[in-house]
């Protein structure tokens, strides 16, 4: 088999912050080669700073990542993608306001090649819920945020206290199944959208190579005190030196049990026939694949595991000692602004 | 000195000028209408020739079709597969099929012919609703032509696709755990061999060779389109909606160019995958090369899809068979600033709404754009509008807004829009011709080809007997006479275009296109009128014979 190109679709209506969001994670690629497939009216809301040239419709940006716009051919477009040289990292698609992230992704998965990592969906914490009664669009919104895995309650400095717990009540009923972090202009650390760069490294170079801060960091500390009542969220992450073998179907639902609270997963293991598999967890979507022959995955070590989650959500000792693995090592780290 | 001048003798000119409706003979001079009335009256203008080659013949106005798409013309390089008779670009005609087991004998003999073992075969036009049975096609049924070679028919509606096992390998589909709404499985968890939706049809589709660029139209696709134009009479047709890269607008202008090529084109420039802003600039320039025969300049959007493919957006109470609505295929804030953006650059765009909701939003964004940027004689189109009630027609006739009905439908799909998709009330008020006239909203009728066949004739026949292919009369309230129809697909689709001052009538001053009938419409009974034969067409002044096209 050929490697897997992952993908990770981008949904949610106009103004909830995509396009920010994707400009972020465009900045915190750290070394990744991402394309970015926009899937829209045809609006590219890349940071012009970004943008290196231009062909057609396809813009090359900073560090080998590309963004092309697709209207409604984006499968034919995607297709494309792993013929392409040198390879891509990652497949981002940012869906138009009004298509259904959900089955985007199962569209993305005809194409022989990709595999959907997990499906994010932003929500405006001021707008969502009128938006959901909107005559014309509230179906359309009510169906997004029940596709999400990862929803992200985005713009919460927008709102007051309890403006805030309406739309978190709210979300509780429409967005059920999906793990919910909160943010303001679409700062989410990289890593818990896009995955680890290198699965299995330890916490603590992930942080530096995915260019994350830590929560000391002095910015996040001014966005705190201009923004009182939306302080960021903290995040957590934990590495777990996981059993050879490991049951890979236990360990994908322990992944998606909400109870140990984990946003994002990504690492290596050893099954009960001694292949190596990637395992990829968005919310309670967990993707287990054997890795390609020949890659760097294929060959592990010990089974090893990088798992993010909220600071105090994430509960990494439950899970470790579920799976008879250790916590090897943990970092915390804030929302990048 | 001056250009020459022919004079046509005909059995009869309906020239649908209501200050002169018949005429025996029209003088033409420089592709253009010098005078029409008597032999007496016309000659006034001096020498000519007097050419009486159609003096058995009715002279109408040339038909203009308000929304087709130039890519049937490609089609016909693939083998046809529609339940209903279709005459192709050479005027061969190909019988309706009626059975799966006449589709699959029709690509047998269309697999014999092929020499190259694995070049894919690819059928359009099926519409297995027609069969009268339930029995669905599987990829076993085209595996009986081959299991070798890839083949795949694309159904009439241009929605769903049947594929044989080969052509399900090649994409990497024959597998067991697809998770997919498009792709139906069978007992054995493998794909059925339909697909349903653009998506899961597009990875099957290219390994039949069939892309975006393939079906949009090349050289030869649209001189096959303009013979078919010529067979049913049409001088004027839209192509809407497309792409249009600067490449295919130079390729365009040169064979629109050619002195033998008998067809107006006019593009609508498809909003997808662009800015706004880049598609009211592009079409502003496209504008600026515009020629007589390529007339660049106009924007389409989608609001939804179709109600047959139950991808349309309908108001409460929805389908009537239960089915989900289909989804936006823009947000309405955009559909906004389109319209807002596109009046004040004086750019019309037509918009495709077939559900009642997708005809508010387009209304309600009219409405908010207008205020913004008052545009007297703006003539935003919505396009197939089927679905529009009174009270949607009333607000389109107050904030100026055409209708281009698919008049079509009622022929074709009018049974199931009874039984299954809308329910007695709501089909039989789809396509509402007679409510519009009398409310007064512009209105005009069309084919959108390749959907049903380029023909103006049977898309009048449609408006005025409405009669489903069971023989249903599908809403007899809102039929329409045989004038108003012929009217509506010349005059009404001019209007529709911005283009009544030059076509649509045959009036001095305006371009030389006629539609050289055998039989008076006006003269046969209505439920004939689909049946009047076409001789060919007079385009620009130029006589183009059917048989020769």
């Amino acid at each position: 088999m050929t490697a897997v190109l992952p993908a990770i679709v981008v949904g949610g209506y106009l103004g909830a912050g995509k396009t920010t969001l994707v400009n972020r994670l465009l900045r915190a690629a750290g070394g990744r080669r991402i394309a970015v497939m926009v899937n829209d009216f045809g609006e590219i809301g890349i940071d012009a700073d970004l943008i290196e040239s231009r062909e057609d419709a396809v813009l090359n940006l900073a560090g080998g990542c590309v963004c092309c716009a697709v209207g409604s051919d984006l499968i034919e477009a995607v297709m494309a993608l792993p013929q392409r040289l040198p390879a891509f990292d990652l497949v981002l698609v940012e869906t138009s306001g009004v298509a259904m992230p959900g089955t985007v992704a199962r569209s993305l998965r005809l194409a022989p090649g990709i595999e959907v990592d997990g499906v994010v969906v932003l929500a405006d914490a001021e707008g969502v819920r009128e938006r959901a009664s909107d005559r014309y669009v509230g179906d359309t919104i009510r169906q997004q945020l029940a596709d999400a895995d990862l929803l992200v309650l985005n713009k919460v400095d927008l709102v007051d206290d309890a403006a805030l717990a309406a739309v978190r009540d709210f979300l509780d009923g429409a967005a059920p199944r999906a793990r919910r972090i909160e943010a303001i202009e679409a700062a989410v650390p990289a890593d818990v959208v896009l995955g680890l760069t290198e699965a299995g490294s330890p916490p603590q170079s992930l942080a530096r190579s995915g260019g994350g801060l830590f929560a000391g960091d002095p910015s996040a500390r001014r966005l705190a005190l201009r923004r009182p009542r939306a302080a960021a969220q903290q995040y957590q992450s934990a590495w777990l030196a996981l059993p050879d073998p490991t049951d890979v179907d236990r360990l994908a639902g322990l992944l998606a049990d909400p109870r140990h609270g984990v946003v994002r997963a990504k690492g290596v293991v050893r099954d009960a026939e001694g292949r190596a598999i990637v395992v990829q967890a968005v919310g309670p979507r967990v993707r287990t694949t054997p890795a390609a022959p020949g890659s760097a995955a294929a060959t592990p070590g010990d089974g090893r595991l990088v798992v993010i989650g909220l600071a105090g959500t994430l509960d990494a000792g439950a899970l470790a000692h579920a799976l008879g693995a250790t916590v090897a090592g943990t970092g915390r780290r804030s929302s990048e602004r | 000195m001056g250009a020459p001048t022919v004079v046509y003798a005909a059995r009869r000119i309906h020239t649908m000028d209501p200050a002169r409706p018949v005429a025996s003979h029209v003088a033409v001079r420089e592709g253009r209408i010098l005078a029409v009335g008597t032999l007496d009256e016309v000659r006034r203008w001096g020498p000519h020739d007097l050419d009486e080659r159609y003096a058995d013949d009715v002279l109408l106005p040339g038909f203009v079709e308000g929304h087709s798409h130039v890519g049937e013309g490609v089609y016909w390089r693939y083998v046809y597969c529609g339940r209903f008779d279709r005459t192709d670009p050479d005027g061969r005609t190909w019988p309706g099929l009626t059975s799966i087991e006449a589709v699959v004998a029709r690509l047998r003999e269309a697999h014999a012919a092929l020499a190259d073992p694995s070049q894919p075969l690819f059928g359009w036009g099926l519409d297995p609703l027609h069969f009268g049975s339930t029995r669905r096609m599987t990829r076993h049924d085209l595996d009986a032509v081959s299991t070798l070679r890839p083949i795949g028919i694309i159904h009439a509606s241009g929605h769903i696709t049947n594929a044989n096992s080969a052509a399900l390998a090649a994409a990497g589909y024959l597998r067991t755990d697809h998770d997919h709404p498009g792709i139906p499985l069978d007992a054995g968890r493998l794909p059925s061999g339909e697909l349903r939706g653009p998506d899961a049809m597009a990875p099957v589709l290219l390994k039949l060779g069939i892309d975006r660029a393939a079906t949009a139209g090349d050289a030869a696709g649209t001189r096959a389109f303009a013979r078919l134009a010529v067979r049913s009479g049409t001088t004027t047709a839209t192509d809407l909606a497309t792409p249009i890269p600067d490449a295919a607008v130079d390729e365009l202008l040169r064979i629109t160019a050619e002195s033998d090529f008998p067809l107006r084109i006019v593009p609508a420039l498809h909003v997808r995958g662009q800015t706004i802003e880049h598609t009211i600039e592009r079409a502003l320039a496209m504008r600026e090369r515009a020629t007589d025969r390529l007339r660049l300049g106009r924007v389409k959007a989608h609001a939804d899809g179709s109600i047959q493919g139950f991808t349309a957006r309908l108001r409460w109470p929805g389908y009537h068979d239960g089915s989900p609505q289909g989804l936006w295929y823009v947000e309405p804030e955009a559909l906004a600033r389109l319209y807002r953006e596109a009046l004040r650059h004086g750019v019309q765009v037509h918009t495709h709404t077939n559900g009642d909701a997708a005809i508010d939003l387009a209304i309600d964004c009219a409405h908010d754009a207008l205020r913004a940027h008052p545009s007297p004689d703006h003539r935003f189109t919505l396009q197939h509008c089927q679905l529009a009630d009174r009270a949607q027609l009333r607000r389109m006739r107050a904030l100026g807004l055409c209708a281009n009905f698919f008049a079509n439908h009622h022929f074709f799909w009018g049974d199931a829009h009874y039984a299954t998709t809308l329910g007695p009330d709501r089909a039989e008020r789809m396509n509402p011709c007679r409510a519009a006239q009398e409310i007064g909203v512009a209105y005009t009728i069309h084919s959108d080809a390749p959907v049903t066949p380029l023909g103006q004739l049977h898309v009048a026949w449609c408006a005025v007997n409405r009669r489903t292919a069971s023989g249903r009369v599908l809403g007899e309230r809102e039929r329409i006479g045989v004038a108003d129809a012929l009217r509506a697909v010349t005059l009404g689709a001019a209007y529709t275009l911005h283009l009544d001052h030059e076509i649509g009538s045959i009036e001095t001053g305006k371009r030389a296109d006629f539609a050289v009938l055998r039989d008076d419409p006006f003269e046969c009974a209505p439920e004939r009128l689909k049946d009047v034969r076409v001789r060919g067409t007079v385009q620009g002044g130029r006589s183009f014979e059917a048989d020769s096209a």
